[in-house]
Parts: C-alpha cells; structure tokens; sequence
C-alpha cells in the first residue's frame, strides 16, 4: 500500500467514524427538541447522552480538519479556498449550538431556546456539510488559471444536491433513533425504546430509498463515480445485506425476557451496513479527492511529515485511551447515571 | 477594503475573541487544582466552595471557547488557504498532537461536571488536572506552530514554492518555541489569577457578613500569590523572548524599539511613538545603553537598526506602542501584586485592618489590564512579523484566500461574537445572582 493510500484510508476511517457519532449527536438534538416533555422521557434520555458527549464528538470533527490539513495540505488548499461559505456557516451554526449547550446547563431558563437551536441546527448543520460529497465528484467548481472558486447557484438548483441532504438526514434519524432505541434500553426506559424503535422501523426504508435517487440523480460531471461504483458492486451487495440483518433484529426476541427487538445488534449491523457502503464508495472515489482537479497523489504532505503523523496518532490513540474507557463506563454504561428518572 | 487586509482584520478579530476564553480556559483550571489541593491538605471548606463556583464560570467560558476555537482553527484553512498548505507540510505535528490535548481536556470535563457526584474524591481531583493538563497543553501546542512562523524551520524551499527536506520536529522545536510557548503559557496564568483576584477584590468592596468576607479575603490572598509568581517569570520569560528577537527576527525588535540606526549601546525607547516622516521616536523616554544590554547582556552589543533592511519588509512603526503597552501592563501588574500582597502582610494579616478602596478598585482592574496586555502581545507579534506570514518565506498576500466573499461573513462572525459575549455576560451574572456564596455555605453546613 503506498503512502497516499494509507493516508486517505485513515482519513476515510476518521470520516466514517465521525459520521456515525456526528449523526448520533445532531440526530438526538433533533429527538430531544421534537420529545421535549414527552410522557416517555424520549426527550430526555436523548439530552443525557448529549449533554457529556458533544463536546467530544466536536473535538472529532476538528480532527477531521487537522488530519486532512496534515496529510493533504494541497486538499485543504483546494476546499478551504472553495468551502468559503458553506463551512463559515457550519462554523456560525456550531458555535451557537455550542454555546447554548453550555449555557443551558447553567441556568435554567434558556433550556427551551436550546432545544429548538440544538434542534434545527442538528438538520442543518449535517446538510451542510454532507454538500462536500456532491462537490467532490465535480461539476461544481470553476477554475480560472491559479483561482478556483464555487459554482453556488449551479449548486443550489441541482438536485444532486439535495438528494444527498435528503440521504445524509434519513441516514441521521435513522442511526440516532436505532441509537437512542438502545440507550433507552439500557436504561430500561421501555417505552421510550419503543417509540425509537417505531421511527426507526419507519426511516431505514427511506434511507436505502434516498440513497437509491442519489445515485439516479447524478450529475452528468459525476458519471466517472457511477462507472467506478458499478465495479466496488460487492461491497453494496454485503452492505445491503447487512442492512436486512439489522432491520430484521428489530423484530427478533429479546434473549429470555420478552419484550421485542435486540437493538444493540440492530445498531452494530447499520454501523457495518454503512462501514460496507463506505468502503465502496472511498474506492470508487480513488484516486481523486476533488473531480478532476486534485488526486490524492498531488495533494499528498511530505513523506517525514506523514510518518511523525502516524506514529503520533498510534501514541496519541493509546494515550488517551483509558479516558475514553472511562468516559464509556460513566455515561454510557453506568446504571446510577442511565436509570436515573 | 482589499481581501488581504479583510482577511487580517477577520482573522484578527476571531482570534482576539477567542484569546479572551482560551486564557481564561488556561488560566482557571490551575486555579482550580490550586484550590483543591488546598481543600485537601488543609481541610477548609471554603477552598472546596471556590473550587466548585470557579469551575461554575469555567464550564460557562469553556461554552465560548470551544467553539471560537473550533472557529479558528478552521478559518485559517478558510482564510489563508497558501499558508495552511505550507503548514500541513512541515508543522502539522503540533496541531494533531493539540487535538489530543483537546480530547484529553473534553473527556476529563465532562467526567467533572457531569459525573462529580458518582467519583471518588481523589478522582475529581484527578479530572480537574487532567482538564488543567489539557488545557495548557493546548495553548503550548497551538503557540507552537506561531512561533514556527515567526522562527521556520525544519524544511528547505526551492524557489518555484516546492517544499523538501522536512523535519517536522525541528520544525517543532524551532528556536522561539520554548520561550514564546512559555511565556505564552505563564501569562495565562497570571491572567486567570488576576481575574480571580478582581472578583475577589470587587466582592470586598461591598460590607458583607464577617463570613463573606474571609471568604473572599483567602480567594484574593490565593490569587495575588499566584498572581506575583506568574506575572514575576512572565517578565523573566518576555525577557527572554526579546532576546530571541535580538538573534531570529531583528526588524521586529528594531520596530518595537524605533531603532533605525545600527549601533552598539543603543539606547531603549519607552513611551512616545514612532514618527514615519522624521524615522525616530518621539515623546519617549531613552534610556542609554539599556537596549543593547536588554538584548544580549552586554552594552557594547550591535543591535541591528531599520536601516538594515530593504523599507518595503519593516514591520508597521505602530508596533512600538504596543510592545510598550505590553511591557508596561505586565511592569504594573507586576507592582500592584507584591504591593497588594505587602499591605495585606503589614496591615490586613498583622493589624486586622481592611484593604483600602483604592487598592481594591486598582485589583478590580487587574484582571481585564492583564487580558488587555495578552492581546497586545498577540497583535504586537502577529503585526510585528509583517509583511510575511512565515517569516522570509510566505507573505501575507500570498497567505491569504483569493476568495472575495468575506465581507459579509466577516460581519455574521462579528455579530457572532458580540452575541456570544453579551450572552455570556448575562448567563454568568444570572447563575451568581442566583447562587450567591452565602448559598454554598449554608448547602455545605447541612
């Protein structure tokens, strides 16, 4: 594997992984404004896992911009310079989501203003900025001479676009709700597990629907990705796959206790059905970063640096990991915490 | 106004905004872990009190820093796209490695606030210094790359702009690292510590129940002794960095000082402010030989005027103010702490008497003079490096994003962060108000 490859595998690993906790972070801010005073406590089971863990999801994303800064500066090149805009308004959009957060915590009249921020914020934020994906497989950047810049209006009145928002939100609710069904069962919170579960039963269907227009949709500049996708079929084939498995569980028993579904099965099948699909599309996507313009080779950071790069993340990783253990067993296992009323 | 210049000016801004909460940021966790080791050792409650109320305030900033941080950190790839591609280059370490530093901050943070009632105690004073630990990391590893800027190292450059040879830890460990990152470090400090302080001196002012008042008496007491010590090795440090000056970026020292004759025994210049028609200082005070012996510990030493180098790479002459400005907030604090803190030896320890309204209104002052003089520093070493964003090697012209839309963002970021400051005022007075000190005391007593 040469060293491109590996780069823009770690990258496509950070990518993913941050896509599936991002998902779940906006996608419970979504749940815990539309089940805000619920009689299930949906809302607020939604908010408990929010409250101690955006601000490490955030810190992900951060990384997603220094790793790509590290091992594709001339990629940071390109997309700082046409992402202008749409990432000034995800930055606008985090911080007041952010800052409301916080200040919610503290006192408690701003709670219902940080619901609906959190809330909104949580569809638009991911709408925007699953906008890259459309935008890296071209057609919507000009280039003149050493200048490139965006193509918003082409942009904004192709329906790619919006095809893609429409899979990135389906694809949101429904890891979140398969999420919150399974921290709600593990905090034995039974009806609130249902209600998940019922949105859930409702929104994967949709989500391989959105996905399915997406790809029929596509721009005529992104034809090259269509002919690179049909040869990666395998991996849409065990992706698909994994899919009925997981949406199937929803129905299976539960082991020797009644009550139905096994969510946690559920939930770690999609991570697998879209870890499958991804795989296949960072294939079909190689070698470029942005159509036609910059491939991964061009783009690449000087050889030291990426080597320092890697075996920092290897320590780093192995750091920090008992903190991320202990975080787990506190908020995410620890029964005085989940089953608290 | 030209995109360059607007992107200065946005960057700028977003970056004086966020230095405000990420001082604060460092500065009051080690106040923090201060007051708990205190509680601890010492088994007084109110040490336990302050510890819980600061960290109150710190969650609430940390509310703005992270995400004026997480602002930052993305606009330089939005705002100077040429510079961010020599970065990830050659000194990409210290960003990744802070984000690590950012992770270890956030976990410990959350387990904090949020799991404080289900920890042991040693536990949480475990967290608290872990939060502590990351948070400065932070700053270190931040000011690591702006000194790389202001010193580069660690790669060659062919003259069409290709980048070769790269050692990403010498450019790391460039020659201003140490002392700019730790004089970086150490201000922050003494600017969480001042803050402390004019809370503590501002609650005196008002009469208050005998109980209220040694409470606030031992939080002023706490924060001056820090105060002292922080803002004594920041002078030592600042020292230091001017000397680093002295051998890596000249002109800069030069424009700070308004020297443009080459001499040895030249003289320091306070005050006053740099003539561009007559190309000397005036209004200032000189002090003879000081310069040369400040730069290199000797009065015979050379120190290289404006003169020297080609006009159009001086840096603009009003740096010399705010170089004067920082040195002077940092003299001041430096003074009012050990005074504060021998009228409290002599009189407020020895003889019971009260601290006299003047000196409390002067520590009310000292927190906002200390964060005025962090961000004079910061503009005097970003406008100090001018007209280069790495120094000799990449202009800010260069640097900067041929993209001419910022007018408009630069406005929503400024309304951003008149939002969030006036926000943060109110949540803050708003928590206090209604969770006065005499509150956590009765809490504590029952």
């Amino acid at each position: 594997m040469s060293e491109e490859v590996l780069a823009i595998l770690m990258m496509w690993t950070f990518i993913f992984i941050y896509s599936i906790f991002g998902s779940i972070d906006f996608g419970a801010g979504f749940w815990a404004m539309i089940y805000n005073n619920h009689k299930t406590m949906a809302g607020r089971i939604a908010n408990r896992f929010l409250s101690p863990t955006w601000e490490i999801t955030n810190t992900f994303l951060v990384l997603l911009v220094v790793a790509f800064v590290g091992f594709f500066p001339k990629g940071a090149y390109t997309l700082g310079t046409v992402m202008l805009v749409p990432v000034s308004l995800i930055l606008f959009l985090l911080a007041i989501r952010s800052a409301f957060m916080v200040f919610s915590y503290s006192v408690q009249g701003y709670r219902r203003t940080m619901f609906i921020i959190s809330g909104i914020s949580g569809l638009l934020i991911p709408s925007l900025l699953i906008a890259v994906l459309p935008i890296s497989q071209g057609g919507f950047i000009a280039v003149d001479g050493d200048t490139q810049s965006l193509l918003l209006s082409k942009l904004l009145t192709s329906p790619t676009l919006y095809l893609y928002v429409l899979f990135g939100l389906t694809s949101e609710l429904y890891l979140s709700s398969l999420f919150l069904a399974d921290y709600a069962r593990v905090s034995k919170k039974e009806d609130a597990y249902r209600l998940y579960r019922s949105n859930a039963i409702l929104l994967g269907p949709l989500t391989l629907l959105a996905a399915l227009f997406t790809l029929l949709f596509i721009t005529p500049e992104s034809s090259w990705l269509i002919d690179n996708l049909k040869d990666q079929k395998i991996w849409f084939i065990l992706s698909l796959i994994a899919f009925f498995i997981a949406y199937a569980s929803l129905w299976w028993p539960k082991q020797n206790r009644p009550g139905i579904g096994r969510p946690r099965l559920t939930l770690l099948a999609t991570v697998l059905q879209y870890g499958l699909a991804s795989v296949g599309y960072g294939l079909a996507h190689l070698p470029y970063i942005v159509y036609p313009d910059l491939t991964i080779y061009e783009a690449f950071t000087a050889p030291e640096t990426f080597y320092s790069l890697m075996i920092m993340y290897i320590v780093g990783l192995a750091i920090l990991a008992p903190g991320f253990y202990i975080f787990w067993r506190l908020f995410l296992k620890d029964k005085r915490y989940l089953q608290q009323e | 106004m030209d995109t360059v210049v607007l992107a200065r000016a946005f960057f700028g801004t977003s970056l004086g905004f966020h230095i405000i909460f990420a001082t604060l940021g460092v500065g009051l966790p080690l106040m923090i872990v201060i007051a708990e080791i205190i509680h601890q050792v010492k088994g007084d409650n109110d040490y336990a009190i302050m510890a819980k109320r600061w960290t109150k305030a710190f969650a609430v900033l940390l509310g703005v820093a992270i995400p004026s941080g997480t602002i930052v950190g993305v606009q330089l790839s939005l705002l100077w796209p040429g510079f961010m591609e020599i970065v990830g280059k050659v000194i990409s370490l210290p960003f990744q490695i802070e984000i690590f530093a950012f992770f270890l901050e956030a976990l410990f943070m959350s387990i904090y606030v949020y799991a404080a009632d289900r920890l042991p105690r040693y536990f949480r004073l475990i967290s608290v210094f872990f939060v502590a630990l990351g948070a400065v990391a932070s700053a270190i590893l931040i000011s690591a790359v702006n000194t790389w800027m202001n010193t580069p190292d660690g790669f060659k450059i062919k003259p069409d702009g290709t980048i070769y040879d790269v050692s990403p830890w010498d450019a790391f460990f460039n020659p201003s690292f140490l002392s700019s990152s730790f004089h970086v470090a150490i201000t922050a400090y003494m600017t969480g510590a001042f803050a402390v302080a004019s809370v503590a001196a501002f609650k005196l002012l008002k009469k208050r129940p005998e109980r209220e008042r040694a409470y606030h008496l031992k939080g002023l007491f706490m924060s001056l002794t820090v105060a002292l010590l922080m803002s004594f090795v920041s002078a030592v440090s600042g020292h230091h960095s001017a000397q680093i000056l002295h051998q890596h970026s000249p002109e800069k020292l030069a424009a700070a000082e308004g020297l443009f004759e080459t001499q040895r025994y030249a003289p320091l210049a306070i005050g006053g402010y740099t003539d561009p028609k007559t190309e000397e200082v005036k209004y200032g005070i000189e002090i003879p030989w000081a310069l040369s012996w400040l730069a290199a510990g000797k009065f015979d030493t050379e120190v290289k005027g404006l003169y020297e180098f080609p006009r159009e790479t001086w840096p603009p002459f009003y740096v010399h103010t705010l170089f004067n400005l920082m040195v002077g907030i940092g003299t001041l604090l430096l003074g009012l702490a050990a005074v504060a803190l021998a009228y409290w030896w002599f009189f407020v320890k020895r003889k019971g008497k009260p601290f006299p309204k003047w000196l409390l209104w002067s520590l009310v002052l000292s927190g906002p003079l200390s964060m005025l003089g962090i961000e004079f520093g910061w503009v005097f070493s970003c406008s100090g490096r001018q007209p280069w964003t790495i120094y000799r090697v990449q202009t800010t012209a260069e640097a900067a994003t041929k993209n001419e839309d910022l007018g408009m963002l630069f406005l929503l970021f400024l309304g951003l962060y008149a939002l969030l400051s006036v926000l943060t005022v109110l949540i803050l007075t708003a928590y206090f108000k209604r969770n006065p000190v005499s509150k956590d005391m009765e809490k504590l007593q029952s």
